[in-house]
């Protein structure tokens, strides 16, 4: 009985061989190293990360069994789950919380691969692939937030496509094109619904794809000094195999974040606020969510005018600039002569957290 | 004899193996339940005023909303109206009169019932379920048999 059991079993393995060529990948997996040192521990993020999008995934098609894009309904769909739907107030809050901790944990990945050096000479793309997800999922954040059309989100998103429409030359016709007309409306919220389940979703799967492809096309960076002290050692950097040493690891940090998003999720229900009301005044306390604080406090503190320059285009002229010089970090990380310029990327990375930590707090408590 | 280091071996695995397929059950039975639509209570209608009696021509009919549900209002000749589920009784398809026939006809796998609501021809299995039609004043009222 036992011989023929695994007679099949193989037979049934060549023939899936046979025809998805899967051997070559395991092997592949199977020689796949992590470098060892005291900062492995950061390498877990993009992991978590990853497992927080797929949290996202699976929910918000959950979402989409009862959600309704229109200004009448969107409103009344999601009241529906949060009250009627059995565990829908459970599903819609682990939505919104693990898109909250996604955002967060895509920044800890950002700033340990600045801080660990994993940027360099050949991962240039694999940053910027990074870069432009990270962008996405900023995206996500601001097309779903409008999505219950609630008044803290209709607001937010007046104030957020007003901000797209002070841009030099093409302001206007972008904040047309983010609204569907010229204010948020029922248009806005049916485009906005449109870019967060079939545009965002389809940009973040090909960038995904290719973010993960130069990960295994180029391995996991170690950071110079650990390179640097075992090259004095005359030895290699110690890797551990990637499964199951590292992917067991992996998996408890996931368990970890879903720890802490269960606990979320139960224990601090989503609100979903009331209902917009398009001809209502904007009530106090109007702020978007908490990864956009920091520009949103920025555009608060300049004055209307500096010298003959308006404010708001000078503020958004500012962030243009800085994200440009971050998205180039791997082009000037080196100087001419090709020794890094450790001091100067650490001290950005450290100003960065700085001004964007405490610009967020300001945001949110002035 | 101390535990070797296959009995610790497998008792990990199986701590493994058994959390995360706790976890797999812990998350399936939320989505099930989720994926499960809470049943909307519908208003009960017992009757609804279908129009006047001088709508509808004699030999002709109409679908009216009673409820949720659409009801085939037929008038048979000057004086005599009736009234059947408009749902046709084999595969959920909207029935309508034809009056060439004088027949109820279902068109998506042409079932036909007679003015009775009893199947003539075609797979319906069952007659269509009758609804009372009264005068009232000028008014045609369509209620619930029993």
């Amino acid at each position: 009985m036992a011989t023929q059991l695994k007679t099949l079993k193989s037979r049934i393995g060549g023939w899936l061989e046979e025809r998805l060529g899967l051997a070559a990948i395991i092997e592949f997996i199977a020689h796949k190293t992590v470098p060892v040192h005291s900062g492995t521990t950061w390498y877990l993020f993009g992991g978590i990360t990853l497992f927080l999008f797929v949290i996202q995934v699976l929910t918000g098609i959950l979402l989409l069994l009862y959600y309704r894009p229109t200004a009448t309904e969107a409103f009344e769909s999601v009241q529906f789950v949060v009250t009627r739907v059995q565990f829908g107030w459970l599903i819609r809050s682990i939505h919104s919380w693990s898109s909250n901790l996604m955002i967060l944990t895509v920044f800890i990945h950002m700033f340990s691969v600045v801080f660990l050096r994993g940027y360099r000479r050949p991962r240039e793309l694999t940053w910027l692939s990074g870069i432009a997800l990270a962008g996405l999922a900023l995206g996500f954040g601001f097309s779903g937030y409008l999505l219950p059309w609630n008044t803290i989100s209709f607001f937010a998103t007046k104030v957020g496509t007003d901000m797209a429409a002070s841009v030099p030359w093409v302001g206007e016709a972008l904040a047309r094109f983010l609204r569907g007309g010229d204010d948020v409306g029922g248009a806005t919220l049916t485009r906005f619904f449109g870019f967060h389940v079939a545009v965002l979703p389809g940009l973040t799967t090909v960038l995904l794809a290719i973010h993960l492809a130069l990960v295994q096309r180029h391995g996991i960076s170690s950071p110079p000094r650990v390179e640097e002290k075992y090259r004095q050692l005359g030895q290699q950097v110690p890797q551990m195999p990637f499964t199951p040493n590292f992917f067991l690891r992996e998996l408890m940090a996931w368990y970890g974040a879903l720890a802490v998003l269960g606990v979320l999720a139960a224990l601090f229900p989503w609100e979903l606020g009331e209902k917009a009301d398009p001809f209502a005044a904007a009530p106090a306390g109007i702020r978007p969510e908490w990864y956009f604080l920091a520009p949103f406090y920025t555009l608060k503190l300049i004055p209307a005018h500096v010298f003959f320059v308006e404010g708001e285009l000078l503020g958004i002229f500012g962030f243009g600039l800085l994200m440009v010089w971050w998205c180039l970090l791997p082009f000037w990380a080196d100087n001419r002569q090709g020794r890094e310029r450790t001091r100067l990327v650490t001290g950005a990375g450290v100003l960065m957290i700085a001004y964007y930590s405490t610009f967020s707090i300001l945001g949110y408590f002035k | 004899m101390g535990p070797t280091s296959q009995d610790r071996r497998n008792l990990v695995r199986w701590l493994l193996g058994g959390g995360i397929s706790a976890s797999l059950g812990a998350f399936l039975y939320p989505v099930i339940r989720f994926m499960n639509p809470p049943a909307v209570p519908e208003a009960t209608v017992n009757e609804v005023v279908a129009g006047k009696t001088q709508d509808l021509l004699p030999n002709s009919g109409k679908l009216v909303k009673f409820g949720s549900k659409p009801v085939l209002l037929i008038r048979v000749n000057e004086t005599e109206w009736r009234a059947y589920t408009g749902i046709c009784t084999h595969l959920n398809c909207t029935v309508q009169f034809q009056a060439a026939s004088q027949q109820i006809w279902c068109a998506c796998h042409n079932g036909f019932y007679d003015l009775n609501g009893k199947v003539v021809s075609g797979p319906p299995p069952r007659p269509l379920e009758e609804f009372a039609v009264r005068v009232r004043g000028n008014d045609l009222v369509i209620s619930r048999r029993g």
